[in-house]
């Protein structure tokens, strides 16, 4: 029973920190976002709240959390209403099983030595899976969001959002395959601790294609450009938001900024070695489990998290968007049989090796 | 083994309750002064012409069809990918056939068009 509670006061401390890192994140995403983009165009970008703009995100959402919350008539007021719990609480749930480092061994006033797990739960043996499943119903927020506001931009929106994500979600699935066909273990913890050592061990070098796939998969379940047909200005206004103001309209914006975060994490963990070092991290000469060794990946993760996010950024301000029937071709001719390929000669490999 | 799930339940509970608070927060904290035309939808300033419960295009009922048939061969494929080293080769030849025959029904859909898209 005290076992019981512990675990309950553990995991909750947890969540409320890992919440208020993912909002903070996506403050963090919205404020790079602007200022990369000011740069690549070459404007200013925010100035004026706080120092470098720096407080510019959180009085957005204040100002968003003030502004009117209108229902369009014809909408269903249940499902417009919801829509945007669904997005954002998937958005947050996915974090549940992403370690952020190697556990963290603690020694008790008692002298126990308490084990404890980077993440709320990340030695979770379906890690990958329940990520999948999760994306998968993230879906419902989108459709439900573009259907229910009873507007034609909205409609359109939500359909293409969700065509093209199941599109998607194949490609990205099978090429996950050929990564766990080397690692043998859903667990994310499993497959970082699989990669450790020098650079060479990241899966991105046994698993070429599969990281392409991957990648272009995960940019369009995330809904950035090339690929944010479901929200194209020019043509759908705003697609499945455009029926949504104050603060509504935000968790969608927070949704998509912290499924950025996730889809980034994930290349990171899959391919680029999760939270390791370049080199052996026994170099550094610090004990395993010991808590400067926590902070130190925790600190290169962070870097690659950045890294991946400004590059996804970056790719924002610098490719045009996909026409709808470039992109269904793609994602259903290209990278579905490329994708089933990769799985057949990682097979080969493996078993010549 | 099931206590592993427990952090996963209390973390979807969590997750959705912040979705909710922000949710009820945003319906309260911001002005409410609805009139008629704010209500009416978005059709860039026209008086909306009808409802959007029009139809629309087939090939999206086509994609999540496909993606069905497709999606349930990813979930196969996955204990397989698992158990990979430890099942050998003939698990494998199985493996290979199964994508096969499904890439015979992938090209029958490729010729008659039903993955193109105008």
């Amino acid at each position: 029973m005290n076992d019981l509670l512990l675990t309950i006061i553990e995991v909750l401390i947890k969540g409320m920190v890992l919440v208020t890192f993912i909002l903070l994140g996506a403050a963090v995403q919205v404020y790079l976002e602007r200022k990369i983009s000011a740069f690549i165009q070459g404007r200013i970008g925010p100035n004026r709240a706080g120092p470098f703009g720096l407080l510019q995100p959180f009085a957005d959402v204040i100002k968003l959390f003030m502004k009117e919350d209108i229902f369009p008539k014809l909408a269903f007021k249940r499902f417009h209403q919801f829509a945007p719990v669904i997005s954002m609480g998937i958005a947050i749930v996915v974090y549940a099983v992403i370690p952020f480092a190697d556990p963290v061994k603690i020694t008790m006033a008692d002298g126990t030595v308490k084990e404890i797990v980077m993440g709320v739960a990340p030695n979770l043996n379906i890690g990958i899976l329940f990520i999948l499943a999760m994306t998968s119903v993230g879906v419902y927020g989108l459709t439900l969001a573009g259907w229910s506001s009873n507007s034609k931009y909205s409609l359109l929106g939500g359909l293409r959002s969700a065509a093209q994500m199941i599109s998607y979600e194949l490609s990205m699935g099978l090429a996950i395959i050929g990564v766990l066909m080397i690692c043998g273990s859903f667990s994310l913890s499993d497959i970082v601790t699989h990669q450790k050592g020098w650079f060479w061990h990241w899966n991105i070098f046994a698993q070429p294609l599969a990281f392409i796939i991957f990648m272009v998969s995960s940019f369009a379940e995330m809904n950035r450009t090339p690929f944010d047909l479901p929200e194209a200005e020019p043509e759908l206004v705003g697609g499945y938001n455009t029926e949504y103001s104050g603060m509504k309209f935000g968790m969608f914006f927070l949704a998509e900024y912290s499924n950025m975060a996730t889809g980034s994490i994930l290349l990171i963990l899959l391919f680029f070695g999760g939270w390791h070092l370049p080199f052996p991290q026994e170099w550094l000469g610090l004990q395993t489990g010991s808590i400067a060794l926590g902070i130190v990946q925790l600190a290169v993760f962070l870097f690659k998290l950045l890294a991946v996010i400004f590059f996804i950024i970056w790719v924002r301000w610098t490719v045009p968007r996909f026409r709808y029937d470039q992109l269904m071709h793609m994602g259903w001719r290209m990278l579905l049989p490329l994708a089933l390929l990769n799985i057949a000669v990682t097979g080969i490999i493996l078993f010549i090796i | 083994m099931l206590e592993a799930y427990f952090p996963l339940i209390i973390m979807v509970v969590f997750g959705f309750a912040v979705a909710f608070i922000f949710m009820l927060l945003s319906q309260w904290l911001g002005a409410r002064r609805g009139t008629k035309e704010k209500q009416t939808v978005y059709e860039s300033g026209m008086v909306p012409y009808g409802n959007a419960r029009e139809r629309f295009s087939v090939k999206f009922y086509l994609v999540a069809v496909s993606f069905i048939v497709f999606d349930i061969e990813v979930v196969f494929l996955y204990p397989w990918a698992i158990q990979f080293k430890e099942l050998g080769i003939v698990p494998f030849i199985a493996v290979l056939i199964f994508i096969a025959i499904l890439f015979i029904g992938y090209f029958y859909e490729y010729k008659k068009g039903g993955l193109k898209w105008d």
